[in-house]
C-alpha cells in the first residue's frame, strides 16, 4: 500500500487552530488581490494616480508583494505559537491523568 | 544584434555544470530507496527546501520572460510577478501542510491519500503529465536560445546539452540532487539578479546610454516632412528621395515610407505631432528563408540595439543623465520623464515577410500603469480576459505538480509551512527586482529587438563580460532547475501513479527506484525531441496552458478534498478530467490560438476569451461537487477520514505491529480498517470527556 506521508511524525492538535487561521488569511490576502486585479481591469487610470515619488499602481503591486511576505511571518509565528500551546497543553493532560 | 560566445561565459558555465553533476554523483550514493529517490528521504531542511522552492519556480519564463515583458510593456510584464507571487499565498494558507500530511511522493498520492481509487490515480497522473509537458516544452526550447549567444552552439546542442545533463541529476539521485541545485540555483539567481540591479541604479539614467562609456549608442536620425495636398511627402533633407505612390505600398497603407538615399532603402515612420520621419528598423524574411536585418545580413551589425529615454526630469528639471539612484529615485525619474519603446507592424511585401520595429515616445506615467500589453478599462470580453489571466497566476501556483512534490522532501508539515515562507521571502525580492532590470534594460540602449528575452542576460552584458557570463550561465541554471523538478514530478507520474498502483504491477523497493530512474530518462528523452521539434516557435504561450491547466484541474480537488467532508473519489476524478479537459478546449478555440498558431481569423474563434480560469475553475468546483453528491455512499467510507487512516496504515507498513494483529489487519478491507479506526477513536473521545466530567 503506497498510501500515507513519506516521513512520520507526532500528532499535532494544532491542526484545527492553523487551518481556520490559514482558511481567514487567505480570504484576506484574496480580497486584497482582488481589488487589485478589479481596479486594474475596470479603473487602470485610477491607477496612474501619483502616490509618493511613484504612482498607485507600482504601490500597490509592492505593497500586495510586501503584504503577502507579512502576513506569511505572522501566520507562521501563529501557527508556532499554537503547536506550543496545544501540543503542550496536551502533554499536561496526560501528565495530570497519570497523576 | 550579433553575439559571440565568451571564455569567461564558457568557462562558467563549464564549473557550474561540473559541479552539478558531482552534486548529482555524490547524492546518487544516497538514494537508494524510493523515498529517497521521490523525496530525498523526507529529511531536507526547510530553509533549503525554501530557496529550493524559489529555484524550482523561477523559471526562465519568470527570470527572463517577466524581465523582457516589463522592457517591452512596463507595468503590464510587472502585473506577472505579482500574479505569480500572490499564488504563493494560495500554497502557504491553503496547501502547503495538508498537502505534507496526505502525500507520499506524488500529487496523485495525495488526492488519492483517502480513496485508492484507479479513476484518482489515473485522473492526476495524467493532469500531472500534461501540465508538466506544457512547462517541459518552453523551457527546452529556451535552453535551446540561450546557448547560441552563451556558447556559440547551434540550438540543437543546447537541447541535448540541457536535456542530457538533467536526465544525469534526476537519474542518478532523484529529488536529493535536484533539490540541491535548485538551491544552489535559486541563491545564486537572487543574489546575482541583486548585484545586476544594484549596478544599474548606481549607473543612474541618460538620454544617451551609452554603457558607460564603452558603447556608443546608435543616433536615430529624424527628418522634417511636410505633406503637400493628397500624398504628396516633401522632406527638409534633400538627399533622400520618396518613391512615387509610396501611399499605395505595403510601408504606406501601414504608416510608414520607405526613403532611398545613396541606393540604399530605409523605412520610417510618421511622428505627426513633431512633424518628423523617424528611423525605424526592419527584419526582412525572404522567400527562401534568408533574413535581412535593415536591408543588410546579421553580421554586418546594422541592426542596433535599443532603449533610451527621450526625456528625463528630476526635481521639474529636465537633464540628460542622473548620477546613482536610490530605487524611490530610479522610478520616480522613470515615471516622470519620457521613454523611447518600439512596437511592432508585420508586413508583406511581395514574396518577403517584414517586421518593421517603430520609435514610439511614451510619458513615464503611462509605462507605469496598466495597458500596454493588456486591454483594461475596454469591452467586456477584454476585462474577463485579464481577470481569467490573474486569476490562472494566482490559483495555479499552488496546483502545479512540480512544487507541490517539493512538500515531501522535509521531514513535517511545520516544515513544509515554514520552507514556504522562505520560498515567498526569496520569490517575493526576486520579483520585486524584476521591476528594476525590466525598466533598466528598456532605458540603457541594450535591447535585442528581435528577441525581448535577452533583455537581462544584455543588460549584465553592458556592466562587462563577467557579470553577463555568470548571468547567462545562471539563465541555462534555471532551464536547468526547472527542467529537472519537472522531469521528477512525470517520473512519479508514470513510475509510481500509473506503473505501480494504476496498473498494479507489484515491485520491490529497488525497482521502484530502477523504475523511476527509467522513466526520467524515457520523459527527458521526449522532453528534448519535442525542444528540437519546437525550435524557432513562440511556445511561451504553453507555460499560460500549464498555469490555466493546473488551477482548473488539480486546485479545486484539492480544495475539495480538504474542506469538504462529502467529497467523493468519483467527485474527484471527474473534477479533475472536467477540469483539465475544459481548460484545454477553451485555449485551443480561443481567438489567440487562432491567429498564432493556426493563423486564421481570430474574430471567429469560438471561445470570447484566451485565458480559461474564470470559467473552467468554477465547472470544475462544480462537477465534483454535482457528481460527490450523486455518489454518496453511507457508513463509514463516506465520512472523511483522510488524517486518521495514516497512522495505522503507515504502522503497519513500518512493520510496528505485532503480526497476529497485522495477519489480522491484512486480511480486511480498506474500509473496514478505516472504520475500526473510527471506532477506536470514538471510544477514546467518550473515554476522555468521561475522565473530564469525573474530574471536574
Amino acid at each position: 500500500m503506497d498510501h500515507g506521508p513519506s516521513t512520520q511524525w507526532g500528532e499535532d492538535k494544532s491542526t484545527g487552530y492553523k487551518t481556520r487561521l490559514g482558511i481567514w488569511m487567505f480570504f484576506l490576502y484574496c480580497a486584497i488581490y482582488a481589488g487589485f486585479v478589479l481596479i486594474n481591469s475596470l479603473w487602470p487610470s485610477l491607477m496612474a494616480k501619483s502616490f509618493g515619488s511613484s504612482n498607485i499602481a507600482v504601490a500597490y503591486g509592492f505593497g500586495l508583494i510586501f503584504f503577502a511576505l507579512v502576513i506569511a511571518v505572522v501566520y507562521n509565528h501563529q501557527c508556532g505559537r499554537a503547536e506550543e500551546m496545544y501540543n503542550k497543553a496536551e502533554l499536561f493532560d496526560v501528565a495530570e491523568e497519570e497523576e | 544584434m550579433n553575439y559571440h560566445s565568451s571564455a569567461w561565459a564558457v568557462s562558467i558555465f563549464v564549473a557550474f555544470v561540473g559541479f552539478v553533476l558531482w552534486i548529482a554523483y555524490y547524492y546518487a550514493r544516497q538514494t537508494k530507496t524510493a523515498k529517497g529517490f521521490y523525496a530525498a528521504g523526507g529529511t531536507v531542511h526547510w530553509a533549503v527546501n525554501g530557496i529550493a522552492f524559489a529555484g524550482d519556480y523561477l523559471s526562465a519564463a519568470s527570470f527572463l520572460g517577466i524581465c523582457g515583458m516589463i522592457a517591452a510593456y512596463g507595468y503590464d510584464g510587472f502585473l506577472y510577478s505579482i500574479g505569480y507571487l500572490a499564488g504563493w499565498i494560495v500554497a502557504l494558507f491553503v496547501v502547503a501542510e495538508p498537502m505534507k500530511r496526505m502525500g507520499k511522493y506524488t500529487f496523485a498520492d495525495a488526492l488519492d491519500a483517502k480513496f485508492n481509487s484507479k479513476g484518482i490515480q489515473f485522473a492526476a497522473a495524467l493532469s500531472t503529465l500534461v501540465v508538466s509537458m506544457c512547462y517541459l516544452i518552453p523551457q527546452m526550447v529556451g535552453a535551446g536560445v540561450l546557448v547560441t549567444p552563451l556558447l556559440g552552439l547551434a540550438h540543437v546542442w543546447g537541447v541535448i546539452l540541457v536535456g542530457t545533463i538533467v536526465i544525469i541529476i534526476v537519474a542518478t539521485a532523484g529529488m536529493a540532487s535536484t533539490t540541491y541545485v535548485q538551491f544552489m540555483k535559486g541563491g545564486l539567481l537572487i543574489v546575482f539578479s541583486t548585484t545586476l540591479v544594484i549596478s544599474v541604479l548606481s549607473r543612474g539614467l541618460s538620454t544617451n546610454p551609452d554603457q558607460g562609456g564603452n558603447v556608443p549608442y546608435h543616433k536615430f536620425t529624424t527628418i522634417p516632412y511636410s505633406m503637400i495636398g493628397e500624398g504628396s511627402l516633401k522632406l527638409s533633407d534633400k538627399s533622400y528621395t520618396v518613391l512615387d505612390g509610396w501611399q499605395e505600398t505595403p510601408y504606406g497603407k501601414k504608416g510608414f515610407v520607405k526613403l532611398t538615399k545613396d541606393g540604399k532603402t530605409s523605412v520610417w515612420s510618421f511622428d505627426k505631432d513633431a512633424g518628423v520621419l523617424r528611423e525605424a528598423q526592419t527584419v526582412e524574411t525572404l522567400k527562401d528563408g534568408t533574413k535581412l536585418y535593415n536591408g543588410a545580413p546579421k553580421a554586418e551589425g546594422k541592426f542596433y540595439a535599443v532603449g533610451h529615454m527621450s526625456e528625463i526630469k528630476i526635481k521639474g528639471k529636465s537633464v540628460t543623465k542622473t548620477g546613482p539612484l536610490d530605487p524611490t529615485q530610479f522610478l520616480s525619474a522613470i515615471q516622470n520623464g519620457t521613454i523611447v519603446r518600439w512596437p511592432s507592424e508585420k508586413l508583406d511585401e511581395g514574396d518577403s515577410k517584414v517586421t518593421v520595429y517603430y520609435q514610439k515616445f511614451t510619458k513615464g506615467k503611462d509605462l507605469l500603469r496598466p495597458g500596454l500589453k493588456f486591454k483594461v478599462g475596454g469591452t467586456l470580453n477584454e476585462n474577463l480576459n485579464f481577470i481569467s489571466l490573474m486569476l490562472a497566476l494566482f490559483l495555479g501556483t499552488a496546483a502545479l505538480p512540480h512544487i507541490l512534490i517539493r512538500y515531501y522532501t522535509v521531514p513535517s508539515p511545520a516544515c513544509a509551512r515554514k520552507s514556504t515562507i522562505v520560498a515567498i521571502a526569496a520569490i517575493a525580492f526576486f520579483y520585486v527586482l524584476t521591476l528594476f532590470m525590466g525598466l533598466g534594460a528598456m532605458a540603457n540602449g541594450v535591447m535585442d529587438l528581435t528577441d525581448n528575452n535577452m533583455s537581462a542576460p544584455l543588460l549584465a552584458k553592458s556592466f562587462g563580460i563577467f557579470l553577463f557570463a555568470i548571468i547567462s550561465a545562471l539563465a541555462f541554471a534555471t532551464v536547468l532547475g526547472t527542467v529537472s523538478g519537472l522531469i521528477i514530478a512525470s517520473s512519479g507520474a508514470v513510475a509510481h501513479d500509473l506503473v505501480e498502483r494504476f496498473f498494479g504491477i507489484k515491485m520491490t523497493d529497488k525497482w521502484k527506484v530502477r523504475a523511476g530512474k527509467l522513466a526520467a530518462i524515457v520523459v527527458g528523452v521526449i522532453a528534448m525531441i519535442l525542444g528540437i521539434r519546437y525550435k524557432g516557435m513562440n511556445v511561451s504561450y504553453l507555460v499560460g496552458w500549464a498555469f490555466a491547466v493546473a488551477a482548473s484541474a488539480n486546485l479545486p480537488a484539492i480544495v475539495m478534498l480538504l474542506f469538504w467532508k462529502r467529497t467523493t473519489a468519483k467527485g474527484v476524478t471527474a473534477s479533475v478530467i472536467v477540469g483539465m479537459v475544459s481548460a484545454l478546449a477553451v485555449i485551443l478555440l480561443s481567438p489567440e490560438m487562432y491567429k498564432e498558431l493556426y493563423g486564421l481569423d481570430p474574430t471567429t474563434a469560438p471561445m470570447p476569451i484566451d485565458n480559461p480560469a474564470i470559467f473552467t475553475v468554477p465547472l470544475s468546483f462544480l462537477t465534483l461537487i454535482v457528481v460527490s453528491l450523486l455518489t454518496q455512499k453511507s457508513g463509514v467510507a463516506a465520512k472523511s477520514a483522510a488524517p486518521i487512516v495514516h497512522e495505522p496504515v503507515h504502522m503497519l507498513e513500518d512493520g510496528l505491529l505485532p503480526e497476529h494483529v497485522v495477519a489480522e489487519l491484512e486480511e480486511l478491507s480498506r474500509n473496514e480498517l478505516v472504520g475500526i479506526v473510527l471506532d477506536l477513536r470514538e471510544e477514546i473521545a467518550t473515554l476522555k470527556r468521561e475522565m473530564e466530567s469525573t474530574r471536574s
